[in-house]
């Protein structure tokens, strides 16, 4: 997958756990919760849903990479490089 | 994933979850979800437990319905509602809540009226008691702030700590009326912590009714476990959990039928669930942790609406709920006498805007239903006729303890329908009635054996809300963290 593929794989999760969410005009370096409205359940049905999709374990000591849409994309390359995008939208 | 067809009895699973009601079905959900293999065993043909229904008298009546307690609107983030639904991806409409326009809280002739915007709640208070309206709103501020399922000292006394802080015995029961029946195991009192809480869920949020009661809810609770793949099972009553070594392994069912499990959540109750463990251990084991607290409730269907009828206060006609004691100090505990009409809970759907409506959205008859605590010993071994003039006798006695407030309704009577602490037994399987259960939680759910959990009111909080978050947190912690 490539990273803007990633992106679109991140924001469609969200999109499930969160409808209601408008995710344009994300922006990429800023922490997400600080931008949409995301709770820690929400942070771990999102781990969820990348083990369910991807089969990509993320232990809880690493659940901080994953604060901003740039740390989600530079911690999952290497785990998501050789899967395919599964989007509801897609 | 197709809803799996019939289901056929007896297999593996990766979770069991005894009773479907709003935390078994909101655990099952969530269990369901992430592609686990569930299967939610309800002992009824009817699911939703504590907060199901039934018809009588060509009827539908809700159980256990007043009004649901953790409204918000949509927008609000953050809060048990809106929680629920994003967790369980149920759209919040689907929910179609009609928010209340007021309910008051009568205490000996005192009558404080507030809605669902909490500034009405403290000018009525402080018109009431003036000269401790500054420490009232102290006190709202400070419940405000308070993040919420924090563990304070456990057990704390609401009742001495809101007298400390607001030194006034009407205030403090006008505030315990509504935390005690909405609602605390304890007798008296409410544990502080549990206080916190409520005072959230009933004032900082506020009250609703589904328009069409609980039926919708359940079918789409029901709906939505299906629709992931979750099986509900019903006429299937567990009457024992397996195990080995001191960790859960399944579940038996009435029929023989054995279903393998690593994991089983029960929301049958604390003392319920340590006798499926050990159905053969003596019942006095458990006695410290029985729950006290039963009550009778008395369902009047009119052929007027309370508030075309002369009499009681107005703002008590008009609300959808009225927590009364027409005793002060309020006392909640097991009455000596079968029923203690000195205190209870009023509820008048029709007072909802917009509820109470059948499924084609036509109004339905006026209901007037009073609640009181009760002594479930007291209600067991009748004959037929014993039980019947009891019923007759006390729900007679609920409804002219209301005309200190409100109409007298009992001359325009169509119908009634009473259950007692036994009936709220019979169906559910609570002990004693006790719809709280017991007065001593057990917040991180866990229990004698591993692998076996706590959700409902044991281990959560009360209410719609309060079940669901309590089922979906403990799926969360112990069926879902698991790699």
């Amino acid at each position: 997958m490539s990273r803007d593929d990633i992106v679109l794989a991140i924001k469609d999760i969200i999109q499930t756990i969160a409808p209601d969410e408008d995710l344009t005009n994300l922006d990429h370096t800023e922490r997400l919760r600080d931008q949409i409205e995301l709770d820690s359940m929400d942070f771990l049905d999102i781990v969820m849903e990348l083990r369910k999709l991807y089969g990509v374990q993320v232990p809880e000591e690493d659940y901080k990479e994953l604060a901003s849409m740039e740390g989600c994309v530079n911690y999952l390359e290497p785990h998501l490089a050789d899967k395919e995008l599964h989007c509801a939208s897609a | 994933m197709d809803a799996p067809a019939a289901a056929t009895r007896g297999g593996r699973y990766d979770a069991v979850v005894i009773g479907a009601g709003l935390s078994g079905l909101a655990a099952g959900i969530r269990i369901a979800m992430y592609g686990k293999r569930v299967a939610v065993c309800e002992k009824h043909y009817l699911w939703g437990g504590l907060n199901s229904f039934y018809k009588r008298g060509g009827r539908l009546f809700d159980t256990g319905l007043h009004a649901l307690t953790n409204f918000v609107d949509r927008r609000v983030s953050g809060k048990p509602l809106t929680r629920v639904v994003r967790q369980l991806r149920i759209p919040y409409d689907d929910l179609d809540l009609a928010a209340q326009s007021h309910s008051t809280v009568v205490s000996d002739g005192a009558v404080l009226r507030f809605s669902n915007e909490i500034d009405e709640l403290i000018e009525n208070a402080g018109a009431l008691v003036p000269d401790k309206k500054d420490r009232f709103v102290a006190l709202v501020e400070d419940l405000r702030e308070r993040r919420l399922g924090e563990e304070e000292e456990p057990e704390r006394s609401a009742r001495a700590e809101l007298m400390d802080r607001l030194g006034d015995e009407l205030l403090v029961d006008l505030l315990l009326i509504p935390c005690c029946y909405y609602g605390s195991a304890r007798e008296n009192d409410v544990d502080w912590d549990q206080f916190v809480i409520l005072f959230h869920s009933i004032f900082l949020e506020g009250l609703a009714m589904p328009r069409r009661g609980i039926r919708p809810l359940l079918d789409l609770f029901k709906a939505r476990l299906e629709e992931q793949g979750g099986e509900l099972l019903r006429k299937a009553e567990v009457v024992r959990v397996l195990s080995r070594d001191g960790r859960a392994t399944g579940v038996e069912l009435a029929d023989g039928t054995l279903l393998e499990a690593d994991t089983v959540l029960s929301s049958a109750g604390r003392v319920e669930t340590s006798r499926l463990v050990a159905p053969e251990a003596p019942e006095g084991a458990t006695a410290p942790l029985r729950g006290r607290l039963s009550f009778v409730e008395t369902i009047s269907v009119l052929d007027r609406d309370p508030r075309e009828l002369v009499g009681g206060h107005p703002d008590c006609t008009s609300s959808g709920v009225v927590f009364f004691s027409n005793r002060r100090p309020f006392r909640y505990e097991r009455p000596e006498d079968d029923v203690d009409l000195a205190s209870g809970v009023i509820s008048m759907t029709q007072n909802f805007p917009g509820a109470h409506v059948d499924d084609a959205g036509a109004p339905k008859e006026p209901v007037f239903r009073v609640t009181c605590l009760a002594n479930h010993d007291r209600w067991t071994g009748l004959t037929g006729e014993e039980y019947d003039a009891k019923k007759q006798r006390w729900s007679d006695g609920a409804l002219a303890a209301a005309t200190a407030f409100c109409p007298d309704v009992r001359p325009h009577e169509v119908y009634r329908d009473v259950f007692t602490p036994t009936t709220i037994t019979r169906f559910t399987g609570h002990h004693e009635g006790t719809v709280y259960g017991s007065p001593k939680k057990v917040r991180d759910g866990r229990t004698e054996l591993d692998g076996l959990f706590l959700i409902g009111t044991d281990q959560g909080y009360l209410g719609i809300v309060g079940a669901a978050m309590s089922g979906i947190s403990m799926a969360n912690a112990h069926v879902l963290a698991k790699a």
